[in-house]
């Protein structure tokens, strides 16, 4: 300050400016792009014209997009009224203004993805004291605070199929390294210590876990955590990326990098978004469901429960449309399927699946 | 710059108190729109949840408002609000009780805002260089302290969670605000009717100015940010008990703040600003905010809607300045042809 001052006002000026403008750019830059779809509106009645809202951890993420598709094509079979709101970040507590404005719009059917497990529940609570149906899809909240949860798979199948690919392609030794989504997201830390258990509870998995990093689903942060992993790993045989944004953003710098084919990508990725980097050998192996399904379900079961035919009890079942029949398991959980394996000989199949 | 501003005291106090006035006025007409235009928003839910939402940002705004009246800035706030939530999460996690946790984070805010204060005071270094330093170090510890937890509100005893949710009557208006009032009784007392808060203006304006008029420039800054850093850690205790206590806790934080402070017409050059108004800022943004996301428009939007206020607010007002300062330089010209031949200032 004691140089800017002698020099007259206009240097501290330009420094205050900038962060002026900084605060105005960031504002806006974070508002760039993203098309988030949502429609007013809320019925009344007990099933046909119900009102479902669909709050995933964020929008702008290509898939959720798909999920919520599905959910939004259900929403239409059913004659549901339809309506998405996510916040721009996937930050713990800005989902909760959602849920509230969603509390207050009366929504008969609340579908959350929540970002933290415990934050959501008050907002929860006041939707259930409105005698709003909860369910979660995605990542789970307590158990108390929602009649349902819809999974795309088991925790152990998800972290067991990646593990698989990960040790066809280099075998059960070498260093690797994990790039996730945020460091407190559910579904991720549950794959996780899943993964961890079963490293260390198989003879055959000999790796050495080096590292576990996160690139908050953000494009450009994974990125650079990937090119960190690298520089801080020259000997890392792989990367396990259970994001979809993560492992597109390594498997992009990957395939510019000197590391391609030289390092093992596995993880949940989205084969429309995949497909140049198992063409062009960046990538072997990758896996996924088909995400549209997880919001199609979740539509279906909120109907069977506004309609009263399940409770959420275990061995509830109820109709899904065109995925047939579900039954609820143990803590108010569905399955939705299997955890589906793309390579370059099947990925042709499945690239509609993209965003 | 400083002598002709202060030639001109009298009518930027005027000035002043039209913008507050235009400021509130502004507050009531959104308030009148936006329940005449939507049915559920004129209710004691939307008080409550919209209040409450709010009561981070409406603190945070007070040591600020004071912080860039003085023509400094503090970019450190919501880390340090994320410092002491992970703070009382992780003393909960070992087991501590609730109420020295939050001591504790008391202890750690304060302490957070004295590195800030001393680094800017005493070391002279620029406020901006330093709290964007201290942003990353407060978030990196945060990210240390609590690691990949999650402490919700669930773990606290029932008391506190329930105080902090807790309505006065059926009107909605939440308890914890009776806080925030007081918080802005004691920062508007300090900044409008102290020697002190008048002081923070001079050294606004210029520093030596200031140092004339009595202002003792370094402890007078070290003390603004201790007081930023006190007030971090009380939001950070009512984010704990409200929300949850996480590493990503009020991420990004500060640019709502300080968005909603320029927003209220306090000059990022320094030297103008009340409190009133900076609080007026706030409540305009929370409110177009809630009454928007009430009809489902994206946050797309409304971080559009927010970025337009906010230049709006800020070019305003040195357009006019800039006008003005033509005329009355056109003026000086025709009598004083030899007049000073300054630049304008731009923003």
């Amino acid at each position: 300050m004691e140089f800017l001052r002698k020099h007259g006002s206009s240097p501290r000026r330009r420094l205050l400016t900038f962060a002026a403008t900084g605060t105005v750019a960031a504002l806006l830059l974070s508002a760039c792009a993203a098309d988030a779809g949502g429609e007013a509106g809320g019925g009344e009645g007990s099933s046909e014209g119900a009102s479902i809202s669909f709050i995933p951890k964020n929008l702008n993420n290509p898939y959720i997009t798909l999920e919520l598709s599905g959910a939004k094509e259900a929403a239409e079979e059913l004659g549901f009224t339809y309506a998405e709101a996510a916040p721009l970040d996937a930050g713990a507590d800005s989902q909760i203004p959602f849920i509230q404005t969603e509390v207050q719009n009366g929504t008969q059917i609340l579908a959350v993805s929540p970002n933290d497990p415990d934050a959501v529940c008050p907002a929860l609570e006041d939707a259930r004291a409105g005698g709003a149906k909860i369910i979660t899809f995605d990542s789970d909240s307590a158990v108390e605070c929602r009649d349902l949860f819809i999974n795309q798979t088991s925790v152990e199948g998800v972290a067991a199929g990646q593990l698989e690919q990960l040790f066809d392609q280099i075998g059960g030794t070498g260093e690797i390294a994990i790039l996730s989504a945020t460091a407190a997201a559910p579904n991720q830390n549950a794959w996780i210590e899943a993964m961890i258990q079963q490293i260390e509870e198989s003879d055959e998995y000999e790796w050495d876990l080096v590292a576990t990093v996160y690139g908050d689903d953000d494009d450009t942060k994974s990125f650079q955590e990937a090119q960190g992993l690298l520089q801080s790993y020259p000997d890392l045989a792989g990367i396990i990326s259970p994001t979809t944004v993560g492992i597109a953003a390594t498997a992009r710098y990957l395939s510019t990098s000197e590391y391609k084919g030289q390092v093992a990508l596995v993880g949940l990725g989205l084969p429309g978004q995949m497909k140049e980097y198992l063409d062009d050998g960046t990538v072997q192996a990758f896996a996924l469901w088909d995400p549209s399904e997880v919001g199609y379900l979740t539509a279906y079961a909120g109907k069977a429960l506004l309609e009263g035919t399940i409770t959420g009890a275990e061995g509830d079942t109820f109709d899904a449309g065109k995925l047939g029949s579900y039954t609820v398991g143990p803590d108010g959980l569905v399955i939705v399927g299997e955890l589906l394996k793309f390579t370059p000989e099947n990925i042709d199949e499945y690239d509609y699946i993209s965003f | 710059m400083p002598e002709s501003t202060a030639a001109r005291r009298p009518a930027w106090v005027a000035r002043l108190l039209t913008r507050d006035a235009a400021l509130i006025a502004v507050l009531v007409l959104v308030l009148v729109l936006a329940s005449a235009a939507l049915p559920r928003f004129a209710s004691p839910v939307t008080v409550g949840y919209l209040l409450l939402n709010a009561v981070p940002v409406l603190l945070l705004a007070l040591p600020m408002t004071l912080i860039i009246i003085t023509g400094e800035i503090d970019l450190s706030v919501a880390s340090t609000v994320g410092i002491t939530t992970a703070t009382i999460g992780s003393l909960n996690l070992a087991g501590w009780e609730f109420l020295p946790a939050v001591l504790v984070a008391l202890l750690v805010g304060v302490i957070a805002g004295a590195v800030n204060g001393a680094l800017i005071a005493f070391v002279g270094l620029p406020s901006l260089a330093v709290t964007i330093g201290t942003l990353a170090l407060y978030r990196g510890l945060t990210l240390v302290l609590i690691g990949d937890n999650s402490v919700s509100s669930s773990q606290y005893p029932e008391g506190f969670t329930s105080l902090i949710n807790a309505k006065v009557g059926a009107t909605g208006i939440p308890i914890v605000m009776g806080f925030v009032i007081l918080a802005a009784a004691v920062f508007i007392i300090v900044l409008h009717a102290t020697p002190f808060g008048r002081g923070l203006y001079a050294l606004g304006f210029s520093k030596e100015a200031a140092t004339f008029v009595g202002v003792h420039v370094p402890w007078a800054k070290f003390w603004l940010f201790t007081a930023s850093g006190l007030v971090a850690a009380f939001v950070g205790v009512f984010w704990s008990t409200y929300y949850s206590a996480r590493s990503d806790s009020a991420n990004g934080l500060e640019l709502t703040v300080i968005a909603a402070v320029l927003l209220g017409g306090v000059s990022i050059f320094g030297g103008r600003g009340t409190v009133i108004g900076a609080l007026t800022g706030v409540l305009i943004i929370s409110n177009i905010n809630y009454a928007l996301r009430l009809q489902r428009v994206p946050d797309v939007v409304l971080i559009i809607i927010t970025g337009s206020l906010l230049i709006v607010s800020v070019v305003g007002p040195s357009v006019v300045d800039a006008a003005r300062r033509r005329i009355q330089r056109a003026r000086r010209h025709r009598t004083r042809p030899l007049a000073e031949a300054r630049g304008i200032d731009g923003a």
